[in-house]
């Protein structure tokens, strides 16, 4: 297929001829791999802040980053410089990485196949800023409207579409335009002369601002966030110590991002510095677990989730990969480099954060399966513990394998009933341990909202997680209560 | 007067004529660097340059930003048109507006933010550091097995600020840093820690050896951890992990969360939050420091504010929106990327070194925790509620005696201020928010 479908042929005149070019001037000095990164990416975003929309604005960033590979070693440059000569001198810049003769660049592209899985019926631009305004006013009224004791709110909405255009040495080529959305709502809430607590809620994926009309409105979010901040005006000093805890359904599955997911990102694993590193076929969870990374999940408001890619960042497609069944260590996330040196198969999970930025091993939308227990029967199991509802971020230590996540909304369980709400507190755990501790799974999966940033290496991708209903018999609960 | 500052100036009075009653506009043009090393083999080296400018215009109390890569004529004239489109859908804010004139300045004198040394740097001279500090590292001791590898890392960058009132300004940056992140294992534990080293000219680096040392000598310590029971201790911050703290404290002084009511330093000015031992500064005109810029980004001469004196608030870090949300005059902390309205951000945000060395604070600890790393740290600003997992030294009778983690550590900010007992000398600035090592009366562990 030739390149007339794509945005850069038509916008800055790039053809097939001039990729083999840039190509071989990355490949003038030898090197076993070379690909380009094309990228377009305009944004715009408007928020609403003391029921003013104080600000609305707008941005384009475009570039290219250009990479050669020999062996172990990478080069890498950019420019944000769309002509010839500014292409063919980032290529020699990338090219200083390898000493040697030149490697011949195959010629003629293939193009990979792709999923299609956000075919944008209007782009962001077609739509009018009227309603964009439209959606944060809602967003405002809807939260002071939820109750009185709401007394300060921040709504934002941001949409994007990426352009993007790759091409590889052994003859990849692709394209892809890339939808994202998201919208989020801050609410503040006190008692009279009391101490404010604050709520926050907020979602969205590959869509397109149809999105927040038809599926998942303004008002949904806004009366999630300010209820959130009215539960906090009654919380209790979390408890302090070890506890069983009952993860509920959705964004919690953030667990599996932090206790499994990066440590099975394969770079970590080549080099030896995960804890899961050399741990394939052994069991590192209960035989109730079993973990998906998968960016393919479609049928989300005609868009996919936020995690979702046609074609990863390498321009390999998007799969669904199997990290953990049944409890055993089935495989690690690869990108074409890993893959490479390990001998194995890109996973589709090359990632960058922008054409500035070197593609890694990330994760897309990690999950876990739903089991067979009812959701309530998990609840009543408890005889004292913590449910946890909501969560803020999380972080892990790949190497000791210790990680950590936010409770936001979080209840005891006294007796088999959520009684008290309870503040805020981080809970810690072991990636390879922790897992080994659930002892029932409930049939209630559900993905996140939408929300996820995952930040690795200082590069941030837009990811989504999700689980069911999950008992943990162990974990530690960093809150003050004795 | 740089090509960059002509443009800005340009583009500022582009909006007038468009029919904006005020404009400001930045641009910012960068050189990066990098260069990373693994288990004695060159791993990647990236190289770049990039510039973009940002523009934000008003008419009359509504706003409207926008930003763009493509500095041509043509791409200028796109920023500010799509800029003023934006503006008029937002709704009229009576705070929203330029400086008041009066405030537009710059601070006069040599801050030393850019250094030549870093642009004649030869490449192979920049692997041959990371080289070595990780070469000092690996060869520290045989527990040291494995590493994530070093890093050197170099920034030359500019920036202009112009805006309607006739302020137009610019200055030049420049930056290297050493980072060695080794691995060491024993018994089925294995540990990473870091060290690294940054400055603004080459001088001012700390040699590989140094950093290599150091980093392999934080791994180490951290080999075979316990989980201890769950207790109150005191609590000692080193100065890493004490500066991720009063990087809370700085969210808790923006002024942006003051007028939302969204900070527990909310309506507290003039009352003592803190022990008599914490005196905080925010300085963004000491000479070399990674703070310190001649004017914030509205173009406001950079200064020195007194935030805590000796446990009394004195006062909160302003831009000029939110000085004008509160009735107070801007503390020149406006900070923005290239587009859209400025947020408040530190010059360089420190606690005052005390009078005690950190191993004096360590023996007066009869048991008790030094936390050499927090993990997920989160601050509730609204309320105080603190929460971390964390990592560090078990302190039994005054010395520091085994690794601990997989604990968190919690308590409230407002007491954790009021129980801050002890700031020790040990102030170093590696980077915009300093602190040197502090002792918390009690905080909760939680653990086994």
């Amino acid at each position: 297929m030739g390149l007339s479908p794509s945005f850069f042929a038509a916008k800055f005149g790039i053809t097939e001829h001039d990729l083999e070019g840039y190509l071989s001037e990355a490949l003038s000095a030898g090197g076993d791999y070379a690909d380009l990164y094309f990228e377009y990416l305009s944004t715009s975003s408007i928020g609403i802040d003391e029921g003013i929309v104080k600000s609305a604005s707008e941005s384009v960033t475009l570039g290219v980053g250009i990479r050669v590979i020999a062996g172990e070693r990478t080069g890498y440059a950019y420019s944000d410089d769309l002509s010839p000569e500014k292409i063919r001198k980032a290529a020699r810049v990338a090219a200083l990485i390898a000493h040697g003769p030149a490697t011949i660049v195959k010629t003629g592209f293939e193009e990979s196949l792709k999923h299609n899985l956000y075919p944008m019926l209007k782009t962001p631009h077609e739509v009018g800023l009227a309603e964009r305004v439209d959606l944060v006013k809602r967003a405002d009224a809807a939260a002071r409207a939820y109750d009185n004791r709401v007394f300060q709110v921040i709504a934002n909405y941001a949409d994007s579409v990426r352009e993007v255009l790759m091409a590889s040495s052994d003859g990849r080529l692709s394209f892809d335009r890339q939808p994202m959305a998201r919208m989020g709502v801050a609410a503040l809430a006190r008692e009279v002369d009391g101490v404010p607590q604050q709520g926050y809620s907020g979602g969205g994926g590959r869509v397109t601002l149809d999105f927040f009309l038809n599926e998942k409105t303004p008002e949904h979010f806004a009366r999630e966030a300010a209820r959130q901040a009215i539960v906090q005006l009654s919380a209790v000093d979390a408890p302090a110590g070890e506890s069983v805890v009952v993860l509920g359904p959705g964004w919690p599955g953030i667990l599996l991002h932090e206790a499994v997911g990066h440590g099975l990102e394969a770079d970590f694993n080549r080099k030896g510095v995960s804890a899961f590193s050399g741990r394939i076929g052994q069991q590192v969870a209960s035989p109730l677990c079993t973990v998906i990374d998968d960016g393919t999940i479609a049928q989300f408001g005609g868009g996919s989730r936020r995690g979702s890619l046609n074609v990863d960042d390498e321009g390999v497609p998007t799969q669904k990969n199997v990290l953990i069944e049944n409890g055993i260590l089935r495989g690690y996330l690869q990108d074409t480099l890993s893959a490479r040196l390990l001998k194995s198969a890109s996973t589709g999970s090359g990632r960058r954060e922008s054409y500035q930025h070197i593609p890694m091993p990330r994760m897309t939308n990690t999950y876990m399966l739903a089991g067979q227990s009812d959701p309530e029967e998990i609840i009543r199991s408890v005889p004292k513990g913590i449910y946890c509802a909501t969560f803020g971020g999380g972080q892990v230590d790949i190497t000791s394998g210790n990680f950590v996540f936010q409770a936001t909304e979080s209840y005891l369980i006294e007796n088999g009933k959520l009684t008290r709400p309870v503040k805020g507190a981080t809970l810690i755990g072991n990636g390879p341990e922790a897992l080994k501790y659930v002892s029932m799974v409930g049939h209630d999966l559900q993905l996140d909202e939408g929300i996820g940033v995952c930040g690795k290496e200082g590069q941030s991708v837009p990811v989504g997680v999700g689980i069911p209903t999950v008992k943990i018999d162990k974990m530690t609960v960093g809150g003050t209560a004795a | 007067m740089s090509e960059l500052l002509d443009i800005a100036i340009a583009a500022a009075k582009r909006a007038l004529e468009l029919g904006a009653t005020g404009a400001e506009c930045t641009i910012a043009e960068g050189e990066e660097f990098s260069a990373s090393v693994r288990m004695r083999e060159v791993e990647n080296l990236k190289q770049a340059g990039s510039r973009g400018a940002g523009i934000r215009v008003l008419v009359d109390s509504l706003t409207g930003s926008s930003r763009t890569s493509d500095l041509s004529p043509q791409g200028i004239e796109t920023m500010v048109r799509g800029a003023m489109d934006l503006a008029r859908i937002t709704t009229p804010d009576p705070h929203a507006g330029l400086p008041d004139p009066a405030d537009l300045g710059k601070f006069q004198g040599d801050l030393g933010l850019y250094d030549d040394s870093i642009s004649r740097m030869e490449t192979e001279w920049k692997i041959a550091q990371a080289m070595k500090g990780e070469e000092v590292a690996l060869s520290a001791d045989a527990r040291i097995t494995n590493s994530e590898g070093a890093s050197f890392d170099s920034y030359l960058g500019s920036r202009v600020f112009a805006n309607s009132l006739g302020f137009a300004g610019e200055y030049r940056t420049s930056s290297c840093g050493l980072s060695v992140v080794p691995v060491a294992k024993q018994n089925g534990s294995m540990e990473r820690d870091y060290w690294s080293s940054s400055a603004r000219k080459a001088s001012g680096l700390e040699s590989p050896e140094e950093v290599g040392r150091r980093a392999a000598e934080r791994a180490l310590r951290r080999l075979n951890p316990r989980k201890v029971p769950t207790q109150k201790v005191p609590v000692i911050f080193e100065p890493r992990t004490a500066r991720n703290l009063l990087g809370d404290l700085f969210d808790a002084v923006n002024g942006g969360a003051i007028y939302r009511h969204a900070s527990f330093l909310a309506g507290k000015l003039g009352e003592k939050i803190a022990s008599e031992a914490l005196t905080v500064i925010d300085d963004a005109t000491m000479p070399g420091l990674f703070g310190s810029s001649p004017f914030d980004d509205e173009g406001i001469a950079s200064r020195r504010t007194v935030v805590i004196e000796r446990g009394v608030l004195k006062s909160y870090l302003l831009n000029t929106y939110t000085a004008r949300k509160l009735g107070l005059k801007t503390t020149a902390n406006a900070s923005r990327g290239l587009a859209g309205s400025a947020g408040v951000g530190p010059g360089n945000f420190y606690i005052e070194a005390g009078s005690r060395s950190e191993k004096d604070l360590i023996a007066g600890v009869r048991q008790g925790l030094y936390v050499t790393e927090l993990i997920g740290a989160s601050a509730n600003t609204v309320t105080g509620d603190y929460s971390s997992g964390a990592a560090g030294l078990w302190i039994e009778n005054g010395e520091l005696a085994y690794p601990v983690s997989e604990i968190t550590i919690a308590g409230n900010l407002k007491q954790m201020l009021m129980n801050l007992e002890q700031v020790a000398s040990n102030l170093e600035f590696r980077s915009s928010i300093a602190s040197p090592a502090v002792l918390i009366g009690e905080m909760t562990i939680s653990g086994q």
